[in-house]
Formats: C-alpha cells, sequence, structure tokens
C-alpha cells in the first residue's frame, strides 16, 4: 500500500515549550490509523499542523500528502485536499436543519439563491451513506449527541473526504451509539476513506484500528499493526504512560457499613413536557465506605435521577425521600443539599463544573466560601492554603494555584472540580462521569481518590457509561434504564453481560 | 543579567497591559489636555469642577460595574438618575417635604426601581437588555409626567449642599490663611492637604503589606521597578490635586461621598464571598448555581443596588443644577456604560474592576471637560468619545489574542 500521507520529523515550539519533537506519522491509504496518548501528549498539536491550523513554516519538518510536499497555510487549504477534521466540540449549528448544516458554506445556489430540491436530495444520499434516519429538515437540536456526530460525518462526506480525521468522536456518545459510528467508520474504509481515529477508549481503538501509533510527551514512541497482532490494550497502555499498569483499577479494602444515604420512592417529571416522567419510583441506598455504581444507556435518566435528589436541580414536581443516617433530610435547595452533606460533580466539568476564566483557588473555594471567610471577608491567605493543600493533595499539575483552570488538561480540571467538592466535605458524593475524556494515568489518580474517600467512610456514588470502569471499582451496581432502576447487582455478580442484559430485557 | 531582567519587566508589562494602559491613558489624556488647553485643565477651579461634573458618573459606574460582572447591563440608569431628581424636586419644592424625609424616600424609590427590575430579570430570566429598556422608556415618560414638562426649581440651601457644599477646614481660619500666604495661595485648606497626604500613607503602606505577604507565600507579584514607578505616579497625583484643591475651596462634598462609596465597592468585590459569588455568576452561571450559590438572588441584588446608586445620582444632579429638568439624565446610561467598558470589563460577565470602572469614568470626564474648554462642538465630541470606547475595547481584545 502507497502512503496518503506522511509527517517526518515533525516539531513544533512554543515559547518554552517543545510541543512535538521529531514525531513521525505514516498513514496508508485505506487504512484507519490510530492515534493514542496521554492528554497533553501532543495528539491535538499534530493535527492542528497537518490541518494547517499552523501554517507551513511555524514548525520543522515535511509534510507529504497523496506523494507531494504539502505546505498548508490555513485550514481551507488542506480541506482543498479532502483533509477533513471533525473535532470533540461538534461545529454545528442547533436552529438549522441538518440540510442546511451538511451544506453550510458550501450551498447548492446559483448566483446566491439555493436549490432546496438539489440540497435535500443529496443530503437524503449522505445521510444513507452514514446510516442516519432523520429528514434532511430536522433541526440539530432536536438529535441527540450521537446523530449529531453523523451529520458531521455526512458533512465530511458531502466536501468530497479523503483523510478523515475524527478526535475523540465517541467521548461523548452511548455505548450504542458509539457501537454504530465504529461500523460506520469500517463501512467507509471498505469505500476507500482513510481515516485518522483519536481515542483514548483502548477497546474502540483495538476494534477499528489496523494501525496504532502511540504518542508520548511530544515524540511518537511506537506504532503497531494490527495484522501482525501487536495491538493489546496492555501494549498501548504501557507506552501511554511509559510504565507498565498491572491493575487499571486500584485495590481498596472493601468494608462497607451502615447505610449512609438511602432515596426512597423517588419521582421526577421533565421540566418542559409536563407529561414526560423522567424518573419513575427510584428507590437505592449508599452505605458508609461503598463505592456504588450505576450503569445505564445514555438518556436512561442517571443524570436526571443525581441532579434531582442534588437540590432539584433538574426536573419538576420532584418527590419522594432522601434519608442520611436515616433520618429524612431537606434537598429541596442546592444549598440546602450541601449543607445536608451531599456533593455532585458534574459530567460536564466545563459548563457545569467550572469557571473557566477563574484560577484554581477560587473555583476550589467556590462551593465553601464561608470556610475561608469571617463576616463575609474573604480571608485570602487561608484561601490560598487551602487551595494549595488540595494542588498537592490531588496531584494537580500547575505551577500555582493562580492558574486559570481555563488552561489546564482535562484530567487537572476533574482534579479541581473534585477539590471544590472535597473542600466542602460532603458525606455523599455523586460523581456523574468522573473520568470521561480523561487520560489513562489521570484516570488512575482519580480511582485514587475515589478509593481513598470511601476508606474515609464517605458513601460515593457513581455514574459512568463505562462499563469496565464501574466494574472494576464499585461494591455494588444498580442498573437503569428509562428512568427505572431494574436492577441491583453486587460486585461478585456483575459483568457487562448481566448489566446488557438487565437493560435488554426490561 | 540585565538583559534577562529586562525581558522579565518587558514579559510582566505587556501581561499586565490593561492594568497599566489604563493609568497611562488617563495621565496622557490629561496631559495632552493641559496642553492644549494653556494649563486650564489643571486648574484649581476646575479640577473641582471636573469632580462635581463626573460625580453621578462614578456614582453609577460603580453599581453598572456590579450589574456589567453578573452578565447584565442596565440601560435605565440614566431614566431613573432623572425620575428621582424629578420626584425630589417635587416633593421639596411642591409639596414642601423636608429635604432629609425627601431625600431618605427618595433613595427608597430607587431601591423599589431597581427591585422591580431586578425581579424580572433574576426570577423570571427576560433579558436585562429588554427589562431595561422598558425601564428607561418608562422612567423618562414618568419623569416628564412629574415634572408636567416644566423645570421645576429651585432647592432650598440644604439640599443643594449634597452637591456643591465643601467640607469646612479643621483649623481656625487664621491657621490656613498663614500658610496660603507661605505657598502664595489666596486660600489654603489645610483638612484637604493633610487628607490627600493620609491617603498616599495608606496606599503605600497597603501596597508594601500586600508584597511582603506574597513574598510569605511565594506568589510573584509585580516587580519591584513596576511597584515603586505605579505608586510614585499615583501618589505624586493625587498629592498634586489635593494641593490644586486645598488652594481652592477644599474638599467638595461629593469628592468625599465618592471616595467613601469607592472604597467601599473595591473592598466588597475584591474582598467579600458576595463580591466573589457576583463574579462566578457571571463568569458561569450553571456552575455558580451548583456550586449552591444563590444566583437568582444575587442578580436580584445587583439591580437593587443600581437602582439605589442611580437614585444617589439623581439627587446629586438634580442637586448641582438647582433644578429638576424633563432631560435630566439623557443618555447619561451611555457614559456610564462606557466607562465600565473602558475600565476593562467584559460584555460576558466574570470579569472587570472598580478601580477599572472609576478610572475610564474620568477618562470619559476628562475628555467631555477638555473638550468644552477647548469649544469643540458636541457633534464632534461624540464622535471623538465614540471612537475612544472602541479603541480602549479593541485593545484589551487585540491584547486577548495576542496572549493566545
Amino acid at each position: 500500500m502507497t502512503s496518503l500521507l506522511e509527517m517526518r520529523s515533525i516539531t513544533k515550539t512554543f515559547p518554552g515549550v517543545k510541543a512535538l519533537d521529531q514525531v513521525n506519522l505514516d498513514v496508508k491509504e485505506g487504512e484507519i490509523h490510530a492515534i493514542c496518548g496521554e492528554n497533553g501528549a501532543g495528539k491535538s498539536t499534530l493535527m492542528k499542523v497537518l490541518s494547517g491550523v499552523y501554517p507551513v513554516g511555524s514548525y520543522d519538518g515535511e509534510i507529504h500528502y497523496d506523494g507531494k510536499l504539502a505546505e498548508f497555510r490555513t485550514i481551507s487549504d488542506s480541506e482543498e485536499k479532502g483533509i477533513i477534521i471533525i473535532h470533540q466540540e461538534l461545529a454545528l449549528v442547533p436552529l438549522l436543519s441538518i440540510a442546511e448544516n451538511l451544506f453550510l458554506g458550501n450551498e447548492r445556489a446559483t448566483k446566491g439563491v439555493i436549490n432546496w430540491r438539489d440540497t435535500f436530495q443529496r443530503t437524503e444520499a449522505l445521510l444513507k451513506k452514514v446510516g442516519l434516519k432523520e429528514a434532511p429538515t430536522t433541526l440539530i437540536e432536536k438529535m441527540g449527541v450521537g446523530k449529531q456526530q453523523l451529520v458531521e460525518i455526512a458533512k465530511a462526506l458531502s466536501k468530497e473526504v479523503r483523510l478523515l480525521i475524527l478526535d475523540e468522536p465517541t467521548a461523548a456518545l452511548s455505548e450504542s451509539d458509539s457501537q454504530a459510528l465504529l461500523d460506520l467508520m469500517i463501512e467507509l474504509k471498505a469505500q476507500g476513506v482513510t481515516q485518522i481515529i483519536i481515542s483514548h477508549k483502548l477497546n474502540e481503538v483495538r476494534r477499528v484500528a489496523d494501525i496504532v501509533t502511540v504518542i508520548r510527551d511530544g515524540t511518537s514512541v511506537s506504532t503497531m499493526s494490527a495484522a501482525s497482532g501487536e495491538i493489546t490494550e496492555d501494549r498501548i497502555v504501557r507506552d501511554m504512560v511509559g510504565r507498565d499498569m498491572s491493575d487499571r483499577y486500584p485495590a481498596r479494602p472493601r468494608n462497607p457499613s451502615d447505610v449512609l444515604m438511602e432515596v426512597r420512592n423517588w419521582n421526577v417529571w421533565h421540566p418542559e413536557h409536563a407529561d414526560r416522567q423522567m424518573i419513575k419510583n427510584a428507590n437505592f441506598n449508599v452505605r458508609k465506605g461503598e463505592v456504588v455504581g450505576i450503569a445505564g444507556l445514555m438518556g436512561s435518566g442517571r443524570t436526571e435521577l443525581a441532579m434531582s435528589i442534588f437540590g432539584r436541580s433538574y426536573g419538576r414536581n420532584v418527590s419522594g425521600e432522601v434519608r442520611l443516617h436515616d433520618k429524612p433530610v431537606d434537598v429541596s435547595k442546592i444549598d440546602r443539599a450541601i449543607a445536608a452533606g451531599l456533593a455532585y460533580v458534574t459530567e460536564d466539568r466545563k459548563s457545569l463544573g467550572l469557571v473557566l476564566d477563574e484560577d484554581i483557588r477560587t473555583n476550589v473555594t467556590l462551593a465553601n466560601l464561608d470556610e475561608v471567610s469571617r463576616a463575609g471577608v474573604i480571608n485570602e491567605h487561608q484561601e490560598t492554603q487551602v487551595s494549595e493543600k488540595y494542588r498537592s493533595a490531588m496531584n494537580i499539575r500547575t505551577p500555582s494555584v493562580f492558574q486559570k483552570v481555563v488552561n489546564l488538561s482535562g484530567g487537572n480540571q476533574q482534579k479541581v472540580v473534585l477539590s471544590k467538592w472535597l473542600f466542602a466535605e460532603p458525606e455523599v458524593l455523586i460523581l456523574d462521569e468522573p473520568t470521561r475524556g480523561i487520560d489513562v494515568g489521570a484516570k488512575f489518580e482519580i480511582y485514587g481518590i475515589i478509593n481513598e474517600l470511601a476508606a474515609e467512610g464517605k458513601g460515593v456514588v457513581m455514574i459512568s457509561s463505562e462499563m469496565p470502569e464501574l466494574l472494576g471499582m464499585c461494591d455494588r451496581i444498580y442498573v437503569m434504564n428509562e428512568g427505572e432502576l431494574v436492577g441491583e447487582l453486587s460486585a461478585e455478580e456483575a459483568s457487562q453481560e448481566r448489566i446488557m442484559s438487565l437493560i435488554v430485557t426490561e | 543579567m540585565e538583559q534577562v531582567n529586562k525581558n522579565n519587566l518587558g514579559a510582566y508589562f505587556k501581561h499586565h497591559m490593561r492594568e497599566y494602559g489604563l493609568l497611562i491613558a488617563l495621565i496622557a489624556i490629561m496631559v495632552f489636555f493641559q496642553v492644549v488647553t494653556d494649563g486650564t485643565l489643571l486648574k484649581p477651579v476646575n479640577i473641582t469642577n471636573l469632580f462635581l461634573q463626573n460625580s453621578y458618573i462614578i456614582i453609577m459606574a460603580l453599581g453598572m460595574l456590579v450589574v456589567i460582572v453578573s452578565g447584565n447591563i442596565d440601560l435605565s440608569v440614566g431614566s431613573v438618575m432623572g425620575f428621582v431628581g424629578a420626584f425630589a424636586a417635587v416633593m421639596i419644592v411642591e409639596w414642601g417635604v423636608p429635604v432629609s424625609v425627601t431625600i431618605v424616600a427618595s433613595l427608597i424609590v430607587g431601591i423599589v426601581i431597581g427591585a422591580a427590575q431586578g425581579y424580572f430579570v433574576a426570577y423570571w430570566k427576560i433579558p436585562s437588555f429588554i427589562v431595561t429598556l422598558a425601564g428607561m422608556l418608562v422612567f423618562r415618560g414618568l419623569s416628564l409626567w412629574l415634572l408636567e414638562g416644566q423645570s421645576v426649581g429651585p432647592f432650598p440651601k440644604s439640599f443643594q449642599l449634597i452637591s456643591t457644599g465643601f467640607v469646612p477646614d479643621i483649623v481656625p481660619a487664621g491657621v490656613s490663611g498663614a500658610i496660603a500666604e507661605m505657598v502664595g495661595t489666596r486660600n489654603f485648606n489645610v483638612l484637604a492637604m493633610a487628607l490627600g497626604i493620609i491617603a498616599v500613607a495608606i496606599i503605600i503602606w497597603m501596597g508594601l503589606r500586600d508584597r511582603a505577604h506574597n513574598a510569605k507565600y511565594g506568589i510573584e507579584g509585580e516587580p519591584k521597578a513596576f511597584f515603586i514607578a505605579r505608586n510614585a505616579i499615583v501618589a505624586g497625583a493625587l498629592l498634586f490635586v489635593m494641593f490644586k484643591l486645598a488652594t481652592f475651596r477644599g474638599l467638595p462634598n461629593v469628592l468625599i461621598s465618592m471616595v467613601v462609596l469607592t472604597v467601599i465597592y473595591a473592598f466588597l468585590t475584591a474582598n467579600t464571598t458576595i463580591g466573589r459569588r457576583i463574579y462566578a455568576l457571571g463568569g458561569n452561571e450553571k456552575a455558580a448555581k451548583l456550586s449552591g450559590i444563590k444566583t437568582e438572588r444575587l442578580m436580584f441584588l445587583s439591580f437593587v443596588n443600581m437602582g439605589l446608586l442611580a437614585a444617589l445620582a439623581g439627587l446629586i444632579f438634580a442637586a448641582r443644577l438647582n433644578t429638576a429638568t424633563p432631560k435630566a439624565g439623557f443618555a447619561v446610561e451611555l457614559d456610564v456604560i462606557a466607562a465600565v467598558f473602558i475600565g476593562g470589563a467584559s460584555m460576558s460577565g466574570g470579569s472587570g474592576k472598580i478601580i477599572g470602572a472609576v478610572v475610564g469614568a474620568f477618562i470619559m470626564g476628562v475628555m467631555n471637560n477638555g473638550m468644552s474648554i477647548l469649544g469643540i462642538g458636541i457633534d464632534y465630541q461624540q464622535v471623538i468619545k465614540g471612537l475612544v470606547l472602541l479603541a480602549a475595547v479593541f485593545f484589551d481584545v487585540y491584547n486577548k489574542s495576542k496572549q493566545g
């Protein structure tokens, strides 16, 4: 096979930092090439060099594309050659239709007047290609993330893509949507579209990739191929972190004691559609020192359950009882829920968890500001000490607590959110997708923190779409489907198959 | 070694371009007008005038900064200010209500107006732009109705004093007269000079204390050279202004209320939990809410506060003109908002400082004053002010994009 893309000795320096150091990448025509690496390893910088965000001349090394030396100065230069990147954050206009989005900037028009018939026809053909059963006139905001992802791919196809780059395409997708997307990738490969996938989910990488290149600290450390059977999760992980990680889930002594929090007969209705019941009579509990998982597909109501308990921050007509230490507590407002001893670590740390433009210090103390103030006046030095303490305890990698959190990596941001809630001194922590979009090394550290919390006697409720993570971490797992808790499994009886079968049979 | 040091200073300056730039801009504008007006700008009587003319803008800029930091805007302040002035005039002049009662009643009216607007913004989530645009029309109309299209005045002396009064000196006339003779001026107000010196001492002491704390905690602060230069400039300017005021009639009452309010609001925004929570609310409302912060109440309070300050500004403005006119406060909201944005606040909320808003207001005030002395027509004045606002914000955005 001939190479479609060859990046040779790419070196890119920012003031003071060498982001990429002699990176080589060789992508053959018609293959799926996975790039793995921890956050901050240099994957996205490499993709920015490739797509022309960093123009030729701002880096050292050569890019050969389709047998010729490529010198991209802008993104449109690379798009013209058929290189299209689909980013983690989707670039669709929510209030426009599928068809309008597909041809945005590339409208089927003569002299500025849009030919809708042609637009819709082409849209339908493209949707068929990606297997999306929606009308071309459907608004983007009416669709889930999984379908939106497919629209993005259809958009790439409409531009006659030759090299499709998917950056963490399944990060926000449910299990079944992820599977569909991976199938589509294989289908596109059969049609001759070369693809690069950047992913943290190693099982997915193993499933679709022909070749894996691992990048660590700005250098390409290894390349392995599926054909010779070299691709194993253990090997990828080892190369990514530069050490053996025999156990991805750190062990902890498991000795849960008395019931700490109990939720009884919990019912929640949709905030806008009053007739839609989102949570149906949910009952569950968590013991002291226990990590309880809630498994389920995306949209099964796990986040809605958690947020409605946490000060009714979701839903309407919330009814039911929350008990702590066998006494009913008032959790009807967020500040009351916090006072009662609850904390909710959101799945969406950027838009719900952090004030991005503020520094680490401000974010850490936000939920418990009174602790570092007297009569409403903040003691800044005490505040600095407190946040400094969490920075070192949580191993947040940054020179000081005066760093704005927007500049931190996903893993470090998550540690800031966790610090905020630990500083609020809760008894029960509800963690919603605590490791979403963060790298293997940071995941391991987060698991360690969760274990410490349990060891201190706190109750942890862990919502996750990654089943191996639940199986590796939890003492008990509740399974949720369509707003109902449909089953409860102990660590011993739980397995991916049993969880899936509980979801499917209901 | 020398080279490295220079680079560090340069880098620090670039990073804090906004703060220093604002101060430098104010000084540059003052020097410019001082030169082109042949020294009229900084004459004692004109400095006194500068404070009297701009006090109500600065007072409202304090409240506007809070509103803008929380992610909202208030377009109604000019109308509210005019309405409260009209209300006070009608009470005093037509109904004969005592001045003290009128002042309290007017401030309450301001609070009620702020609460009404804040209620719709905070609890009904109606965009503040719309609510206060409505308020702007409503209160403009109500002032016209109250005054029946006429000017109402004049006010009794005691009311005028809010604005045009001066703080009496602390030393007997004989002593101050002797000093005046020594420095070769007609008057010399010892209190003004003394307060000036005390203020400088406090500013330097607080700066030093902060630096010591930072050093103790290993926080890298302002380079020493900058610290000294900045304090020298501020202290020099302050002493200069106070000296000039001392040789005229001393400290205007308005200046005192302005300074006190500025200090209070600077402290509130920078050092208290309520201030911190307002910044968090403006930076990310949802995250603030999920951290247990009562975002609605804070937003509501920011408007109540704005209403109170707009009422105070209305009283000061009416007292200065010694009459309430239907045109009072017309388009003033634009000056107030411009001052806050020139001072570095962000339209999207979450950032901005009190001191920036005050300096921004002074920049606008000095330009207004200087251009009026030069006899530049109102037409050109508006164009120039507009361009300055655009330039300031452009400078901001440009700096940010440079920093990446």
